[in-house]
This record gives structure tokens, sequence and C-alpha cells, in this order.
């Protein structure tokens, strides 16, 4: 989608610049629906989960870190301001506020992938991911409370919770919080009761968490893409006045990117905010 | 030229016949780069011909190994596992790279922009990239069977898809996926290039049938192939990593996959025929030198099968444990939206009627059309009523049904382009002969192979099972047997149109003397297609009063009331002016 030369910015298939424009407007607006559709299939998996499973999923929900999620949300809004005001700059032929308009949401998207990528070491130090990890985890809760061997008798539930604060509190725990609490809560519970917490659907959730936000992140490394190439663009003054839509169409993509962040920060982190171990 | 040669005779050519432009999109340039980087969208159009020629060939043998299977009743040439990855293959192969990219990305991308009077589609650099992408997808595809193949069938349900089986579900998948996004990006750009780069002159009610049509198409492409897009992901998650979202030792719900699936493959049917219906229209109303009856009907019903597509993708899934509302719901969808095809079968009909008729090969591909869709159509009713589909659902009638509608309707279609088109792309004529011979060989042996399948389906044989009971045998045998005759009718044009690239005759810019802009070119077209822009007055099949688009005469026809006598036309001056024809102008 360049302008190939400084000269003419109108390509030869089109008969004049508003008509190129418009195609371009109207291409990208169609792109954004097949985002949506495409996240939409997720959206709409994840609220048939979200409606058969609410406990497990406000359980699993409530161990996310809310407070980077927060940053991130505040991070992605501000970058979708200064892309805007990246096109008025375009559009006045200020490459100089350009190219500092981009550079300030690069940065603020690169910022939003560090912090998720601190967020997601973080869970991985947790174990907090589905699978081999998780499952080894919550047996291995579950087994200290409930000996698989039949000398040792089962701890009771006081026993059980002195045991894992004890455990919280020692140089290096061997259980994972999460997996305590769920050992906890569903201490005397049987498999059938309404309020019995399913580890296997707290797994059901984290698929949907890593693959969501996985998802979006690819999103916004193509996102950042676009704006190094932008930058890289505006620097060879290959984005004059009349090419402003070129800043235009990438700005709808990132605002989509942000847009479906707004949805999943409330789905993924928020879902859980009321649950106080029921 | 004698009166014996089997060409098909180019008419003589017209008045306005535009200048030989010289180079033309063929000749500028034989390098191999100036095809590989090419942004034209003839060439890509050309480029993707190629590449689906050679999946169909891939998909046709599959077919092949499949109904030679068949031959006995426990499995003549292979062994079971080899058979389920026959099948699997030969659907992959068939619909994700076949027929999903047949007319869109060849026709689509090689006549929309001449159909509108376009240089080329809004972004040719997408275009390209729409085929490299389809190319990579296609490796993967390749580089599964080459590793063993997978035997889930087209359908990939998990569980069966993400842990039961052995075979390499993800590569096959992931091929899947990516050419998913040819077809998005094919979809994308020939929408924007209906709206923004129509001729002066061409509004959306002098829109010729195939661009409504693809347009219609495009729209499913945009909206319903992002959703399988993502379902497909999550299966290779699920696979990978065994960690998952359909997984139901967790808690998931495989029924959940069924339905994301079933929203993008059923409105995929759509995205298979519709543009079969555009070529229909063109072809109809040019071998009858007649205007199409009920222009705005058979544009909307291309509009409205887009959006009631939408509606019914669970009729795939009545016996699978959906709720009974749901199913009635469902069905009764199913059932409307077998209104606006019905409406496009009967104003096409009503087009023949009175007709000045002439049956070159796209004319009797497109009657073969017409009359096959149309039992494909009505068994669908069969499938979408609630009773009777417990009673056939996963049998071989639904074979019978979905080919009859893919393959009776579509491949038909997709040849009937071929034919009308080839012309026009290379600027040479066919053997008349022979391609008329082939129709009709395609006709038969497509009646042989599919018929015994709707009896077999009756009785209960289920599709995907390497065996059955000996009572079917005979039906099998002719099942068979028809396959071959349908092989033969394929091999032919492969044929004749090879050999008409390098000895048939050369095509005059407007062979067929039809109305369209793209055959106001020469043939084969210049680069730019038009070397002014052209200026619409009228609508696209004004054959009743004779003038093209432009509002100019159209040249003689390609016979009058007959079969085409070749030597007829031989010699004889371009009568000027519109040639009174006795057809009334309906529509
Ligand atoms: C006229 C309207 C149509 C109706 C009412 C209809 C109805 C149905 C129904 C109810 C089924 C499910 C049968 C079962 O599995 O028990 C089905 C299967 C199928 N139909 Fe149609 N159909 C129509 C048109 C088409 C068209 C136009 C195409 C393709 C171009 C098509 C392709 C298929 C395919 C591929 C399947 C089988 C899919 C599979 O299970 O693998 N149908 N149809
Ligand atoms: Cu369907």
């Amino acid at each position: 989608m360049s302008a190939h030369t400084h000269s003419s910015v109108l390509k030869h298939h089109f008969d004049h610049l508003e008509q190129q424009h418009a195609s371009e407007r109207l291409g990208m607006w169609m792109f954004l629906a097949t985002e949506i559709l495409f996240f939409g299939g997720l959206f709409g998996a994840y609220t048939v989960y979200r409606l058969y499973y609410p406990t497990e999923f406000e359980f699993a929900s409530s161990k996310l870190n809310r407070v980077i999620a927060t940053i991130n949300t505040l991070f992605l809004i501000t970058s979708s301001m200064t892309i805007t005001f990246g096109i008025r700059a375009a559009k006045l032929g200020d490459r100089a506020g350009l190219i500092r308009y981009l550079v300030l949401t690069l940065l603020l998207g690169g910022a939003f992938m560090v912090m998720k990528g601190f967020e997601y070491n973080a869970d991985f130090e947790e174990r907090y991911v589905p699978g081999t990890l998780f499952r080894s985890e919550y047996n291995a809760a579950f087994e200290a409370v409930f000996p698989t061997s039949p000398l040792q008798p089962p701890l009771s539930k006081e026993q059980a919770k002195a045991y894992f604060e004890q455990d919280a509190q020692s140089a290096h725990p061997k259980h994972q919080h999460w997996a305590a609490e769920l050992v906890l809560l569903n201490y005397g519970k049987s498999t059938k009761d309404p309020d019995y917490i399913d580890p296997g659907k707290v797994q059901l959730f984290l698929s949907f968490y890593y693959i969501m936000t996985g998802i979006h992140g690819i999103h916004i490394l193509v996102g950042l893409g676009c704006i190094v190439w932008l930058i890289i663009e505006a620097a060879r003054g290959a984005i004059p006045p009349e090419n402003y839509s070129t800043v235009e169409v990438v700005s709808l993509y990132w605002h989509l990117v942000d847009g479906i962040w707004l949805f999943l920060m409330p789905l993924l982190y928020l879902a859980g905010a009321g649950w106080a171990g029921h | 030229m004698s009166a014996t040669t089997v060409w098909a005779t180019p008419t003589t050519t017209p008045p306005p016949e535009p200048p030989p432009a010289e180079p033309n999109y063929l000749n500028h340039n034989y390098s191999i780069w100036s095809w590989l980087l090419t942004t034209d969208h003839k060439r890509i159009g050309i480029l993707y011909l190629i590449s689906i020629t050679l999946f169909f060939v891939g998909g046709g043998i599959a077919a092949g190994v499949v109904r030679l299977n068949l031959l006995a009743p426990n499995g003549a040439i292979v062994t079971e596992d080899v058979y389920n990855r026959a099948f699997t293959a030969h659907g992959v192969l068939m619909l994700f790279f076949f027929l999903i990219p047949a007319v869109p990305a060849v026709f689509g991308n090689f006549f929309i922009p001449m159909m509108i009077g376009a240089k080329d589609l809004a972004f040719p650099k997408l275009n390209l990239a729409s085929w490299y992408v389809f190319m990579i997808g296609a490796a993967c595809a390749a580089w599964s069977v080459l590793v063993g193949g997978i035997d889930t069938g087209w359908t990939l349900y998990p569980p069966y898809s993400t842990r039961a089986s052995q075979a390499s579900v993800i590569p096959g998948v992931l091929g899947a996926f990516i050419s998913g996004f040819s077809s998005i990006m094919t979809g994308l750009n020939i929408m924007v290039t209906i709206h923004k780069m129509r001729a002066p002159g061409l509004t959306w009610n002098r829109l010729p049938l195939f661009v409504w049509a693809l347009y219609a198409t495009s729209l499913i492409q945009l909206l319903a192939t992002p959703v399988v897009a993502i379902s497909l992901v999550l299966i290779m998650v699920e696979r990978a990593w065994g960690v998952g979202i359909f997984d139901p030792s967790i808690g998931g719900d495989p029924l959940l996959f069924q339905h994301l699936f079933w929203f993008y493959s059923h409105p995929a049917v759509y995205i298979m025929i519709l543009p079969g219906m555009g070529v229909i229209s063109e072809v109809i109303t040019c071998f009858s030198r007649k205007n199409i009856f009920g222009y705005a009907a058979v544009a909307w019903s291309s509009m409205g099968i887009a959006v009631v597509g939408f509606l019914l993708w669970a009729h795939h899934m009545f016996v699978a444990g959906i709720s009974f509302y749901a199913a009635l719901l469902f069905s009764f969808l199913s059932m409307l939206v077998a209104v606006p095809s019905a409406i496009k079968v009967f104003n096409w009909t009503a087009t023949l009627y009175r007709g000045s008729i002439t049956f070159q090969a796209p004319m009797i591909f497109s009657l073969g059309f017409i009359f096959l869709f149309t039992i494909g159509g009505l068994t669908g009713l069969y499938l979408a009523t609630l009773g009777t589909d417990i009673h056939l659902h996963d049998t071989y009638f639904v074979v019978a049904h979905f080919h009859f509608v893919m393959v009776g309707g579509m491949v038909m279609a997709y040849f009937a382009a071929l034919h009308y088109w080839w012309p026009k792309m290379f600027g040479r004529m066919y053997s008349d002969w022979w391609s008329r011979v082939a129709a009709m060989i395609i006709i038969v042996g497509f009646f042989l192979t599919f018929i015994p399948q709707f009896v077999m389906g009756y009785h209960g044989m289920p599709r995907r099972y390497p065996n059955y009971p000996a009572e079917l045998h005979i039906l099998n045998v002719m099942s068979t047997a028809g396959s071959s005759i349908l092989g033969l009718g394929y091999l032919l044009p492969a044929i004749y149109l090879t050999v008409s690239l390098f000895n048939g005759p050369k095509a005059g810019s407007n062979p067929w003397s039809a109305t369209g802009l793209e055959w106001q070119t020469p043939s084969p077209p210049s680069i730019h297609n038009f070397e002014e822009t052209p200026v619409v007055v009228c609508g696209p099949y004004e054959y009743a009063i004779g003038v093209d688009q432009m509002g100019r005469p159209l040249p003689e026809g390609p016979g009058e009331g007959g079969p085409i006598d070749p030597a007829s036309h031989a010699g004889h001056p371009y009568p000027a002016g519109p040639a009174p024809k006795e057809t009334e102008v309906v529509g």
C-alpha cells in the first residue's frame, strides 16, 4: 500500500485520489469485519462455557493479575489517542509531528507487550497453565491432604488449612496458592455438588485465557509492525498529506485491536471480580 | 475456412472492433518472474487456473481410489485406513482447494474488473498475495498427504480429530486454515472493486448478474471464513498441546465445534454455488439471445441466499443432539433458502422461453447445471425435513445430494465458464465438436455415478464406510462405472483446450456476440484491459434490441435457432445495425 514515488501517490489503476482513498478505507473496514467474526467465534465459545460453568470461571478469573491488566488497558486506550493525533499531523503535512505520534504509539503498544510478557511469566511460575503443569500441581496439593497410601489418614479440613498456610510461609513453598485454595474449597464436597469447583473446567478457562490473549497479542505485534513501517515511510517522506489515508487505515486496525482488548479485559479479568471464596 | 472443419467459427469481426492492441497481457513479457511477481488480475487468474486444475486432478485421483475400492463389498484395493485417508483427501482438496477458489479466484479475478470497466482489482498486491497464501496452504495440505494423510473426514469432528486419530491432522488443518485467508483476500478485493471501481454509467442495476453473484459470494467469504479459521486454530491447539476447548474430558463440548464448523461450512456451500449461478445467468442469456427474465429477482435472490444461508447451519446436526425446537427452526429456515434458489431456476427457464437457442458447449454445460442443480436442491429438501433426515442422515443419499449441487451444479458451471470465456482469455477457439461431446459425456457419466447413490443411501448405505452388504453390489458397480465415464469426460477438455492454445483458430474480440464489457476488449485483452474507460449506457443483457452495454450494435450471433453451422458465417459481411430479433423484451 505504499506510495512508491514522491511525485505521484495515485496508483495506475485508480482514476483519482478520492477513489483510491475510499477503496483503501473500505477495504480496511471489511477486513475489520472479518476480524470481528474471527474473534466473535472465540467470544461465542467463551460465552457458552461461561454460562455452563459460572463458578469455575469466576474462581479461575479471580486468580489472574488485575493490576497489570488495568495498566495495560490504560496503555492501549492512550495509544489509540496518539495514533489519531498522528492522522491529524499527516493531514497537515507535519512530518515531525507524525513521526512523534507514531513513535509514542509504538512505545505504548510495546509497553503493553512487555507487561503482558511479565504477566505470562508470572502465570507460568505459578504453574497456572492448562495441561500437565496444572494437573500435577493440583494433584500434588490434593495428595498432600488425601494421601494415596492407606497407612496415612487424610488431613481434616482444619489441618489442611494449617498445613497450606505453613507451606505458604516457608521459603520454598511446595504448593501453589491456587491449588491449595481449590483443594480447600472442594474439601468434603462430592463432584456432583453444585458448588464443587471442577479443576478440569478451571483449565478450560485457562485455555481460553491463553488462546484469547495470545491471539490478541499476535494482533498487537502485527499492528506494531505496521506502525514501524509507517515510521520508516514517514521518515522517507513517503507519506505526503494527500496520502494521509495510509495512516488512517493502520489506525483503524489499531483501534480494533484496542477495542477487542476492551472486551477481553472484563471477560477474562473481571469475571471473578466478585469472587469471595464462596 | 472450409465447411467440414470441426472448429467453432469465430464470427467475423464487427465494426467497433477495438484496435488490435499489440502487446497483450500474455505476450508482453514471457519471463517466469513476470508471472510470479505479476500484479495483473488476469495473470493471477491464470495462476489460479493452473493451480486449481492440479488440485482437481489430485482430488479426482483420491475419488478414483474411493470408488474403485467400493467395487467389492469388502473393499477392493486398499485397506480401511487408506480408504479413510483417501476420502478425506478427496473432500479437503475438492472443497478447499478446488471448488471454493474455482470461479471467484479464476473467473472473478479475471473478469470482474473487465465486466465493470476497471483496469484492475482495487488491491493488486493483495491479489498476488492471496495466490501465494493459497499455495502455502496447498503446500501444507501436500505435506500432510506426504506424511500419511488425514483420516477424519473433511469435517474434522473432535474428539476424534483432536485425540483419537493417529494421522497427521495438524498439517492438513493448517493448510485449510491458511487457504481460508486467500479466500478472504479475494472476497475483500472483489467487494471493494465492485463498490468503488465501476465505470461511469454502470449503476448497480446495470451490473451483470455474474458480478452480483460474486458480490454475494464475497460477502459470505468475508463473514464466514474467519469463524472456521478460529475453530481450526482451536482444533490445532487442542491436538498439539492436549489442552483445549472442545475436549470433553475437561468439560469441553464437541457439539460446539460442530456449530462453529457449520456456521462456516453451510454458508461455504453457497460460496461454492453462487458464482456458478452467476455464470449461468451470463451464458443462458447469451445463447438464447434474450434479456434475462426478472433481472432484479435474480440479483436479489443472490443476496437473499447469502443472508439466509447464514441462518441454517444446524441442519447438519439434526441427529447430533441439538434441541428439538432448534431443529424445528433450522429445518424451517433450510426450507426457506430453497426459495431464492428456485427463483433463479424459474427465471432462467423463463429466459429460455422463446429464445433463439444454440447449443454450443457453454450452453450445454449450463443446461446441465440447471437440470442437475434442481435435482440437488430438491433432494436438499428431503434432508431439511426432520423426519426424513433421521433416515437419510450420513447415508449415500446425502453424498448424492451434495454431489448433485456441487459437481452437477458447480463443476458444470465452472466448465461452462471455462468454455464461455476461454476465447477471451487466450484468444483462441477450441474444437466445437469435441467440446460438445465432452459436455454430453460428463452429463451422462454424472447421472450414472450419482443416481445409484440416491438409491443406495435410501436403502441405508452409510457414507464413509468401506464395506457394504452384498445386495448393494450392483448399484456400487454402476456408480464406479459412471465415475470412469465422468473421469474420461473431464479428461477431454484438458486435451482439446490445450490443443486450442497452439492450434485453435484465432477468436475475434466477441465470438459469442455477447453484450458484456469484457467482450469490448481485444482477445486476449491488453495489459490494462481498456484503452479508455468505457461508458455504460444500458443494462447487461440487451440481446432483444441487439446492443452491448456501451449501446453499440452486437456482431452477428453464434447462430440462430439451431446448432451452429460453421460455414454459414464464413465470409459474411457483418450486417450494420442491430439485427432484428423475434424475441420480445422481457425483464
Ligand atoms: C436448496 C437448498 C439446500 C438445502 C435445503 C440443503 C439441505 C441440506 C441438508 C439438510 C444437509 C444435511 C444432510 C445430513 O447430513 O443429514 C445437506 C448436506 C450437504 N449439502 Fe445441502 N442443501 C441445499 C443446497 C446445497 C448446496 C447449494 C450445496 C453446495 C454447493 C450443498 C452442499 C451440501 C453438502 C456438502 C452437504 C454435506 C456436508 C457433509 O455432511 O459433509 N447443499 N444439505
Ligand atoms: Cu448445509
